[in-house]
C-alpha cells in the first residue's frame, strides 16, 4: 500500500480496484492504476504489496480489448452483471496535503463494474473515476427496486455532505440529493421530456432520397434512412453510404469499431474507394492513372451521402490516396480485360485494405502524428458489413458480427426477415470450425474461450487488430519504434494469451448474393448493438409497419358495411396511435432505434424507459447497450417488378 | 381518384335527399322545360332553351344564396333577372350542408340576417307551397368552461335586446331538453328556442318557385365565362351558351366566387377559400329521435349535432382544416370528395364524449362538404370597388343557411335602393384590399379561420396567419424594442411595448374577458403620453393626395365633405364625407397643401372604401388627379406636452402653440431630412404632432426623435394607449363607432358641418331635415361607476345600454381610461316608444336625465352618461373649431 501510495504523483489520487469473487476466482489479480500510469496490484479486495510499477500481472487485464459479453437489462442487473461488479475504493490522499477541486468527494466504498472504468482509465482521465463511480452508485440505487431508501438517503447524505462539495463538477449531478425530497428529485433528474428524447434520438439521423428524373425514379432504391445512437464516447460505430459514379450501384455499410474508433474511422473513409476501384474496368483505371500522372482533374469515384458528423480526417488523406493508387496500379498491371466480378471485387478490396492498414503501421511514417495514427488504426479493430446494390443485384460483404437483413412482405401483407449475412462469432458453428481448422490441433482448446477468440475478441473477422495478426516479434518491434504516445495506451502493452500461430484473425469478408424480388421491400444493415436487443423478425415488422404506416395506410371507407360509431371510433383510435408513433419519426432508422431502446415487454414505446435509457451517463450507457448504427435501404418495388415483367416478356 | 366513389355518393344522395330527386314541385305557369332540371351536369347539352340576349340583372350561382338574391330582387320589383347555374340548382354546398339556422352569431349584423332568415324560412312554405323541412327545434350551445359561459352570457344579453328569446340554462335543463347529451362536464348552456333546421335544397326550390312566379328566369347548365366591364360599369357577360347584356351582375358562385371574380375585365377580388368540411350522418337510432330535438352546438368540443331523420347529423370545425385546391373552375359541380375518417376522428371522439349512447348507432355516411371561408370569418357582400354594379355575395363561413335569407335581402336592397337598410360595413367587400386576394394568404388564413368558428371569441383577438405583409419601415426597430403586433387591413401595428425583463403570457393563456396582462404596460405608456412624450407609428392610416390644375380639387371636396375646405393653405380640417342620408361614408382629416392640392388622411380600413367613394364622385377630368400615397409616407405620432420641445430641438423652429397653432400643417426639416409634413394634431385630443415622413427618411427621423427625446423621457407607445386616450377624449372612430348610418348631428359634430359654405355637399338636405326633426339617437360617453377593474368583466363593445331599466342602445367601443381610473364606453342612445318600439327624437335632456346601466355578460354596471368630453382634460390652446366646440358645450 505504501508503495502504491508513494507511486502516486502530485495528484495524490489512488484508485484501488480489485475484482471480487468473479466466478469464484477471487485470488486473481486485477488491474489497479494510479494517475501516474503505474499499476498497483490488489489481492482479493485487500490491498497487497505493490509490485514493480507498470508490469503486467494478469493476462485478464486485456479484457478491455474485447467486448462485453452481455448487457444487463435495465433496472435489474442480472447475475452476470453482478459478477462483474468490482469493488472500487477511492481514497483521497490526505497525506499529500492537497485537495483536488475536481474530485472533492468520495464515498468510503463503492461497488462499480470494472469495465465501466476502462474507458476512463484508458484515456487517463482520473478525475472521471470518481464521477463514474458515484454516478454508477446512484444510478444503481435508483434503478434497483429492492433498495432501502432510508439507508440510501442516510448514506448519501453522509457521503456527499462534505467540504468542497460546492465546487464539484458533480454538484450539478448530486446537488439535488441534499434537498428535502430526495426521491423525487432523483427521478426528475433523469426524466427527459419527449422533445428532449426526440432531440437525442434524432441528432444523428440522416435520410437520402434517390432523386427522381421526370417524376420517375428508375433506380431500384427509393432511398435510405440511417441513424446512430452512441453509447461509447466517442462513438465507435461508423456508417457510410455512397453512389458509385464510374460504375452503377450504390454502396452502404455499417462499421463497428472496438478498442477505440480509429480503425472504424479509417475503414469508413477508405473501404468504399477500394471497392470502387476494384469494380472499375481497365479502361477507366488507365484514364484515372493518366489523369493523376499528368496532374489533371481525376474522375470522381464516389458521391458520398454523409451526415455532418460523419467526418473525414484531412491529415491522412494523402497517405490513403497513395495506398489506393498503388492498388489501382497493381490492378492495371493485372491486365484483366473483362469487367470485374462484384463478388471478387468486394473480397479483394476488403483484404487489400486490411493489408494496407497493416503495412502502413509496419512501415511507419515520418510525420509523427500520422505514424501514431497508423498505429492506433492498426491496433484497434473494426468489423464491417457492406451492401452493394445495382439494379436487382444485391451483394452483401460481411466481416464480423454486423448483420444485413432483408424485409420481405408476403402477399398477405405479413412481414418476414431474410438474413443475408452470417455473423462471424462463436455462435456461428461454421466459423468456429474455420478458425479451429486454420490452426494446429494443440490450440483447439485455447483458441476460442468464453466465446471469444483467444478469450479476448468477440468477432472472428475484423479489420485492424494486428495484435491478432502479427507475430509477437513484429508487434514488439513496431511498438518499440513507435511513438511514446502509443505506450501511454496500455491496450497495446500486452499480448493475447496462447498466442502461437498468428494470424488468428482475418478481414476476408463472406460475400452473399441476392437477386431482388418485388416482395423485397427494404434492407436493414445494423451493428450488433441492435441485434442484441431486437430479434430480426421484430426489426422487420417494426420497420415494415412504419413504412406502410407512413406511406401506405389505406383510407378508411364505410362503404355498405354496418359499422357503429363506437366501432369506428375504436378503429380510428388504433390507427391514430399507430400513425402518431410513426409520424414522430420521419426516419425509419430513428423509429427502429426508438423501439430498440424504449420498447417495453408489450412491444409499445415506454417513454419512461426511453427517457432512462437515453439519460444514462456515458460511463453507464455502455453497460446497457452497445453503439447502435442502423441503415435502412428502401427498395422501389415498382421498378423491381417492371424488371421482372420485362424479362418475362423478352 | 375522386371519381371512383361517385356511384356511392349518388346512392347517398338518393337516400339523403329523396325530396329533391323525387318530383319537383313547380307552379303550373312555370315555363321551364323539365329536361333542364333533370339533366345531369356532365351530359351533353341538348334541347335547352337559348339564353336571353339581355337582362337587367344576371345572378351567377344557383345555391341558396343566389336564389335568395333572386327571390328578394323579384320581391322588390326587379323582375328582369336571370339566374345562371353552371350545374343544377342547389347542387353544391347547399345540397350537402347541415341546414341549421341559428342566430347565435358574434356580430349583430349577422344575428340580424340570421333572425330574418329564420322568420323568412318559417313562412316560406306557406307563401310558396313548397315544403322546406322547416322545424323550429331551438339550439343549445354548451359551455365546458367558465370563460365559454361568459361568452355565452354576453351573447344572451345582446340577443335578448335584439328581440331574440334566449337564456342561459343549467346542465340539468340541457338534459331535459335533449335526451342524449352527457352533461357531466358542463358548466352551463345557452338555449335559443327560436333556432331551426331546414332542408336547404328545398328552401332553394321555394325561393326559385317564388322568383319564377314573379318573372325571374332560371337557367341551369349555363356557366359564366367572362364579365364585361366598360368604363368601370358592368355591361354584360359571356356564357358558354352565348352573350347576355346586363346592367347588374351578382357573383353568388360560392366556392368558385374567387375564380369567377378574376374572370372579369376588371378583376374583382373575392377573398375566400374553400375547405373540406366533414359531417357524419347516422342511421336512425333504435328508439328514434324526436324531430324537434334541439340542435346541440358543443363549442368546446368543436361539434354540432342535429336530428336527421331519426338519427343524428354531426359535424364540426376541426383544428387542422384541409383547404381544397381547386385551381381553375374545372369542376361543374362538387364531385364527391373523399371521406377521411382519420381526419374526422377528433370530432367523432368529441361526439361520443358528448353523446356516449351513440356508440351503438350505425353509420350511414361521412359527408365531405366544401365550405367557403373568408379572411376574417365574416361573409363577403356588396358592390365591388373594381366595377360598378358588380355585386358579390359569397363566403358564408359555413353559415350559409343561416345567412342566405337576410344576406339576400340586404343585397337586393343594396342593388335596388343604393344601400341596404342596415349597416353592413362589417360584411362589405370593400373592407378588403388586393392584398387579401393572394391564394397563399387565403389558404393560410382560412386554416386559421375555420377552427376559430367555434373557438372562444375574446376581446382583442388577432389573426396569427398571413401576417407581416404590410409593415412600416420601422418594423424591425420597434420589434427589437419589444413591440407586440396587431394587424389592421394587413398592416402591422404596435399594440404596446413590452419593457425588457417583463414577460407577457403566451397567446393562448392571455385570452381573457377580465383585466388583461398588459394593463400596467399600457398604463405606463398612457402616463408618458400625458406627462412627457410618446411616439406611435401610425403608418397604416390611409393617405390620399388629390390635386388638380385648377379649382377642381377644391370643388369636388367641397361637394363631398360637410366641412368647409376653402381654408388658408396649411390648415387641417376634420370632416366627414357623407352619403345622401347624411351618414358618414368616411371620416377624415383633410390638409390643404396648396391652393390646388389636398392631403386626405382616413382610417386604415378605408383604403378601398374611400377610394371607390372618391372615384365614384369624381368627374372624368384628366386635370384632376387622385393618388393613393399610403405607401409613400411613414406616419409618426408624437403625443404629449413635451412633443413640441423635441420637435423644436430637431428643427430649430419654435413649436409653441403661438408659432404652430393646433390643426396646422407645415413642411419642415427634422434632423437632416427635409420635406417632412408636420401637423399639429394627434387623433387623440392630446397635444402633439403627426409627422408624415417620406419612407426613406423614416428611420433617420425616428432615430433622431428618440435620441433627442431621451432627455424629455420619450418612449414608444402602441395603439392600445392611443385607443385609451381617444376614447376618454370621446373621439369617435369610423368603422368602430361611426358607420354609414350615423350622421354628424347624432354624434355632436354639428360644428364640423357647414350648411352655409356655399356648396351643396352630399347629405346636406338629409342633415337639414334631421336638424329640423331632431336626431333619433345620440352618441354618448359612459363612465362606469361601480366597476371593479381587477375583478369584474371588462366591457368590450356590443354591450346593451339600459336607461332607467329600459334598453336604449349598444356600446360601440370601450377602453379603460387611466386618467379617470374608470372604464369609458361609447355608444348610441335611442329612445324607443314603449309598446311600438318606434324611434323617438333624442334630445340632450333625455340623455342627461337618466340613470344608465351597461350590461356586461348579464351583469349591469351603473354608468354616468356624458354628451361632451371632460373639458377640464383639455389644456391645449384651441383654434377656431375647438372654440366653437366649447361654445357648443356651453349651450
Amino acid at each position: 500500500m505504501s508503495n502504491g501510495r508513494s507511486a502516486c504523483a502530485p495528484g495524490g489520487l489512488l484508485v484501488l480496484l480489485s475484482r471480487v469473487g468473479a466466478r469464484g476466482r477471487g485470488e486473481e489479480f486485477l488491474l489497479s492504476r494510479a494517475v501516474t500510469g503505474r499499476f498497483v496490484p490488489v489481492d482479493g479486495g485487500r490491498p497487497a504489496a505493490a509490485a514493480g510499477g507498470g508490469d503486467r500481472h494478469s493476462p485478464r487485464t486485456g479484457k478491455e480489448g474485447g467486448r462485453q459479453a452481455r448487457k444487463p437489462a435495465l433496472g435489474e442487473p442480472d447475475e452476470e452483471a453482478r459478477a462483474l461488479v468490482t469493488e472500487c475504493r477511492c481514497r483521497r490522499d490526505w497525506d499529500a496535503g492537497r485537495s483536488l477541486s475536481y474530485c472533492p468527494l468520495y464515498p468510503e466504498e463503492m461497488l462499480v463494474p470494472i469495465h465501466l472504468l476502462f474507458p476512463v482509465l484508458r484515456n487517463g482521465e482520473m478525475s472521471k473515476v470518481y464521477v463514474t463511480a458515484c454516478r454508477y452508485h446512484i444510478f444503481q440505487n435508483y434503478l434497483s427496486t429492492q433498495i432501502n431508501w432510508q439507508a440510501a438517503v442516510r448514506s448519501l447524505r453522509k457521503t456527499f455532505l462534505r467540504p468542497f462539495f460546492k465546487w464539484s463538477k458533480a454538484e450539478d449531478l448530486f446537488g439535488h440529493f441534499c434537498s428535502r425530497n430526495y426521491r423525487t428529485t432523483i427521478v426528475q433528474f433523469y426524466n427527459l421530456t419527449p422533445p428532449q428524447v426526440n432531440s437525442i434520438l434524432k441528432a444523428n439521423e440522416y435520410s437520402f432520397k434517390v432523386p427522381e428524373f421526370d417524376g420517375k425514379n428508375v433506380s431500384s432504391i427509393l432511398g435510405f434512412d440511417s441513424n446512430q445512437l452512441p453509447s461509447n464516447s466517442p462513438v465507435e460505430d461508423r456508417r457510410c453510404a455512397a453512389t458509385c459514379l464510374q460504375t452503377r450501384g450504390m454502396l452502404l455499410s455499417v462499421i463497428d469499431g472496438h478498442a477505440g474508433c480509429a480503425c472504424a474511422q479509417a475503414v469508413s473513409e477508405r473501404l468504399f474507394y477500394y471497392i470502387a476501384v476494384a469494380l472499375l474496368n481497365q479502361e477507366t483505371l488507365l484514364e484515372i492513372e493518366n489523369a493523376v500522372e499528368n496532374g489533371r482533374v481525376v474522375l470522381p469515384l464516389l458521391q458520398w451521402h454523409k451526415h455532418p458528423i460523419d467526418y473525414f480526417s484531412k491529415e491522412a488523406s494523402k497517405m490513403y490516396f497513395d495506398s489506393l493508387r498503388t492498388y489501382w496500379q497493381e490492378l492495371i498491371d493485372l491486365h484483366t480485360e473483362e469487367t470485374p466480378d462484384v463478388m471478387e471485387a468486394l473480397t479483394n478490396s476488403f483484404k487489400r485494405l486490411d493489408n494496407d492498414i497493416s503495412l502502413e503501421a509496419q512501415v511507419g511514417n515520418n510525420n509523427s502524428f500520422l505514424n501514431y495514427w497508423q498505429l492506433r488504426v492498426a491496433f484497434s479493430g473494426a468489423t464491417a458489413c457492406v451492401a452493394h446494390i445495382d439494379g436487382l443485384d444485391l451483394h452483401i460483404a460481411n466481416a464480423g458480427d454486423s448483420r444485413a437483413v432483408l424485409g420481405v412482405q408476403e402477399e398477405d401483407g405479413t412481414w418476414s426477415a431474410l438474413t443475408l449475412s452470417n455473423d462471424h462469432n462463436a455462435q456461428n458453428e461454421k466459423e468456429v470450425e474455420r478458425v479451429k481448422s486454420e490452426h494446429p490441433k494443440s490450440e483447439v482448446k485455447s483458441i476460442i474461450k468464453q466465446d471469444r477468440l483467444l478469450s479476448l475478441l468477440m468477432p472472428f473477422r475484423a479489420f485492424g487488430d494486428v495484435k491478432f495478426k502479427w507475430s509477437i516479434d513484429l508487434q514488439k518491434r513496431v511498438l518499440e519504434s513507435g511513438p511514446e504516445l502509443l505506450n501511454e495506451n496500455e491496450c497495446t502493452k500486452f499480448f493475447p494469451p496462447n498466442y502461437h500461430t498468428p494470424p488468428y484473425l482475418t478481414a476476408q469478408p463472406e460475400v452473399t448474393y441476392h437477386k431482388l424480388r418485388p416482395q423485397d421491400k427494404f434492407l436493414v444493415l445494423a451493428t450488433d448493438g441492435l441485434w442484441e436487443i431486437l430479434h430480426r423478425e421484430d426489426v422487420v415488422r417494426i420497420i415494415g409497419e412504419h413504412l406502410t404506416g407512413v406511406h401506405l395506410q389505406q383510407p378508411l371507407s364505410v362503404g355498405g358495411y354496418k359499422v357503429t360509431l363506437g366501432q369506428m371510433h375504436g378503429i380510428l383510435m388504433e390507427r391514430r396511435d399507430r400513425i402518431s408513433s410513426a409520424f414522430e419519426d420521419q426516419n425509419s432508422a430513428t423509429h427502429l432505434i426508438r423501439h430498440a431502446v424504449g420498447q417495453n415487454e408489450f412491444g409499445a414505446i415506454d417513454h419512461e424507459r426511453l427517457s432512462k435509457m437515453l439519460s444514462l451517463p456515458e460511463e453507464l450507457a455502455r453497460m446497457y447497450r452497445d453503439d447502435i448504427t442502423v441503415t435502412i435501404v428502401q427498395f422501389n418495388s415498382h421498378v423491381i417488378s417492371t424488371h421482372y415483367k420485362h424479362n418475362t416478356e423478352n | 381518384m375522386r371519381s371512383c366513389s361517385v356511384p356511392k355518393r349518388s346512392c347517398l344522395w338518393a337516400e339523403m335527399f329523396p325530396r329533391l330527386l323525387s318530383d319537383v314541385i313547380y307552379p303550373s305557369q312555370c315555363h321551364l322545360p323539365k329536361t333542364c332540371w333533370r339533366r345531369s351536369s356532365t351530359a351533353p347539352v341538348s334541347n335547352v332553351r337559348p339564353l336571353p340576349s339581355q337582362a337587367h340583372v344576371v345572378i351567377c350561382g344557383g345555391g341558396i344564396v343566389g336564389s335568395s338574391v333572386a327571390y328578394h330582387l323579384s320581391k322588390l320589383g326587379w323582375t328582369d333577372v336571370v339566374l345562371l347555374e353552371q350545374g343544377r340548382l342547389a347542387a353544391g354546398t347547399t345540397r350537402l350542408c347541415g341546414g341549421i339556422v341559428s342566430t347565435v352569431k358574434h356580430i349583430s349584423i349577422e344575428t340580424m340576417m340570421a333572425d330574418y332568415s329564420n322568420k323568412l324560412y318559417q313562412q316560406l312554405e306557406q307563401e310558396t307551397g313548397v315544403q322546406t323541412g322547416y322545424i323550429q327545434t331551438g339550439s343549445i350551445s354548451l359551455a365546458h368552461t367558465q370563460d365559454r359561459l361568459i361568452s355565452l352570457r354576453r351573447l344572451v344579453s345582446r340577443l335578448q335586446v335584439m328581440g331574440i328569446p334566449c337564456d342561459i340554462i343549467s346542465p340539468k335543463q340541457v338534459a331535459q331538453l335533449h335526451p342524449l347529451v352527457n352533461i357531466h362536464d358542463l358548466v352551463g348552456a345557452m338555449h335559443v328556442p327560436g333556432d331551426a333546421v331546414i332542408s336547404p335544397p328545398d328552401v332553394v326550390q321555394a325561393f326559385v318557385t317564388a322568383a319564377v312566379h314573379n318573372g325571374v328566369q332560371i337557367y341551369e347548365g349555363a356557366s359564366v365565362n367572362h364579365v364585361m366591364v366598360e368604363k368601370g360599369h358592368v355591361t354584360g357577360i359571356e356564357t358558354d351558351r352565348g352573350h347576355i347584356d346586363c346592367e347588374y351582375f351578382v357573383n353568388c358562385a360560392g366556392q368558385w366566387a374567387y375564380e369567377l371574380g378574376l374572370m372579369s375585365e376588371e378583376p374583382v377580388s373575392v377573398p375566400l377559400h374553400p375547405c373540406e368540411h366533414f359531417y357524419l350522418v347516422t342511421r336512425p337510432l333504435e328508439q328514434g329521435l324526436r324531430p324537434d330535438v334541439p340542435v346541440i352546438m358543443d363549442l368546446d368540443g368543436r361539434i354540432y349535432v342535429r336530428n336527421w331523420q331519426g338519427g343524428v347529423l354531426s359535424g364540426g370545425f376541426e383544428k387542422n382544416p384541409k383547404p381544397i385546391f381547386t385551381e381553375g373552375r374545372n369542376q361543374l359541380e362538387f364531385q364527391s370528395m373523399l371521406e377521411d375518417w382519420d381526419h374526422y376522428e377528433p370530432l367523432l371522439s368529441a361526439l361520443l364524449r358528448r353523446m356516449p349512447s351513440l356508440e351503438s348507432t350505425e353509420i350511414l355516411q361521412l359527408v365531405n362538404c366544401p365550405e367557403s371561408f373568408t379572411a376574417d370569418m365574416r361573409c363577403i357582400m356588396g358592390e365591388s370597388a373594381a366595377a360598378r354594379n358588380y355585386f358579390v355575395l359569397a363566403g358564408m363561413n359555413s353559415s350559409g343557411t343561416s345567412f342566405a335569407g337576410g344576406a339576400g335581402k340586404y343585397l337586393a336592397e343594396w342593388m335596388v335602393h343604393g344601400y341596404p337598410s342596415a349597416n353592413v360595413w362589417p360584411l362589405d367587400i370593400k373592407r378588403f384590399g388586393v392584398l387579401q386576394s393572394s391564394r397563399t394568404f387565403l389558404r393560410h388564413r382560412v386554416m386559421e379561420v375555420m377552427p376559430l368558428i367555434y373557438e372562444l371569441k375574446v376581446p382583442r383577438w388577432d389573426f396569427q396567419t398571413g401576417r407581416q405583409l404590410r409593415t412600416s419601415p420601422l418594423y424591425d426597430r420597434l420589434d427589437a424594442q419589444g413591440a407586440r403586433w396587431m394587424e389592421k387591413h394587413g398592416f402591422e401595428r404596435v399594440k404596446h411595448f413590452v419593457p425588457p425583463g417583463r414577460d407577457l403570457l403566451e397567446l393562448d393563456q392571455s385570452k381573457t374577458f377580465y383585466k388583461p396582462d398588459w394593463f400596467d404596460i399600457v398604463g405606463a405608456e398612457v402616463t408618458c403620453c400625458k406627462e412627457a412624450v410618446c411616439v406611435i407609428d401610425m403608418s397604416s392610416f390611409t393617405k390620399f393626395e388629390l390635386s388638380s390644375s385648377g379649382g377642381q380639387a377644391l370643388e369636388i371636396l367641397q361637394h363631398l365633405c360637410s366641412n368647409d375646405l376653402d381654408v388658408p393653405v396649411g390648415h387641417i380640417v376634420h370632416t366627414g364625407m357623407l352619403n345622401d342620408r347624411g351618414g358618414y361614408q368616411n371620416d377624415c382629416s383633410v390638409v390643404r397643401l396648396n391652393k390646388r392640392s389636398f392631403f386626405i388622411i382616413s382610417p386604415t380600413d378605408q383604403q378601398v372604401h374611400c377610394w371607390s367613394w372618391l372615384k365614384q364622385h369624381m368627374p372624368n377630368d384628366s386635370q384632376l388627379q387622385l393618388e393613393d400615397v399610403t405607401w409613400k409616407y411613414t406616419a409618426l405620432n408624437l403625443i404629449g406636452p413635451r412633443a413640441m420641445d423635441v420637435l423644436s430641438e430637431l428643427s430649430y423652429v419654435p413649436m409653441t402653440p403661438d408659432h404652430f397653432p393646433s390643426l396646422f400643417c407645415k413642411e419642415m426639416s427634422v434632423g437632416y431630412a427635409n420635406g417632412i409634413r408636420v401637423m399639429s394634431m394627434t387623433h387623440t385630443g392630446e397635444p402633439g404632432f403627426m409627422l408624415y415622413i417620406p419612407i426613406e427618411y423614416a428611420l433617420h427621423v425616428y432615430n433622431e426623435i428618440m435620441n433627442v427625446g431621451q432627455k424629455y423621457g420619450i418612449r414608444n407607445a402602441g395603439y392600445y394607449a392611443l385607443r385609451s386616450l381617444r376614447i376618454e377624449k370621446f373621439f369617435a372612430f369610423w368603422g368602430q363607432d361611426l358607420d354609414t348610418f350615423s350622421t354628424p348631428l347624432e354624434c355632436g359634430r354639428e360644428f364640423r358641418v357647414k350648411f352655409d359654405k356655399g356648396t351643396d355637399f352630399i347629405g346636406r338636405d338629409a342633415l337639414l331635415q334631421q336638424r329640423q326633426e331632431g336626431v333619433c339617437r345620440r352618441f354618448t360617453m359612459f363612465i362606469l361607476d361601480d366597476h371593479d377593474t381587477d375583478l369584474d368583466l371588462w366591457p368590450w363593445w356590443g354591450e346593451p345600454i339600459y336607461r332607467n331599466g329600459h334598453y336604449v342602445g349598444m356600446t360601440t367601443s370601450s377602453a379603460y381610461s387611466y386618467t379617470l381610473a374608470r372604464h369609458v364606453c361609447l355608444g348610441f342612445v335611442h329612445q324607443y316608444e314603449e309598446g311600438t318600439g318606434a324611434k323617438l327624437v333624442v334630445n340632450p335632456d333625455f340623455v342627461n336625465r337618466g340613470d344608465y346601466e351597461i350590461e356586461i355578460a348579464g351583469q349591469r354596471f351603473r354608468a354616468k352618461a356624458k354628451l361632451y368630453p371632460f373639458s377640464s382634460l383639455f389644456t391645449q390652446k384651441r383654434r377656431k373649431d375647438e372654440m366653437e366646440l366649447s361654445s357648443f358645450q356651453g349651450k
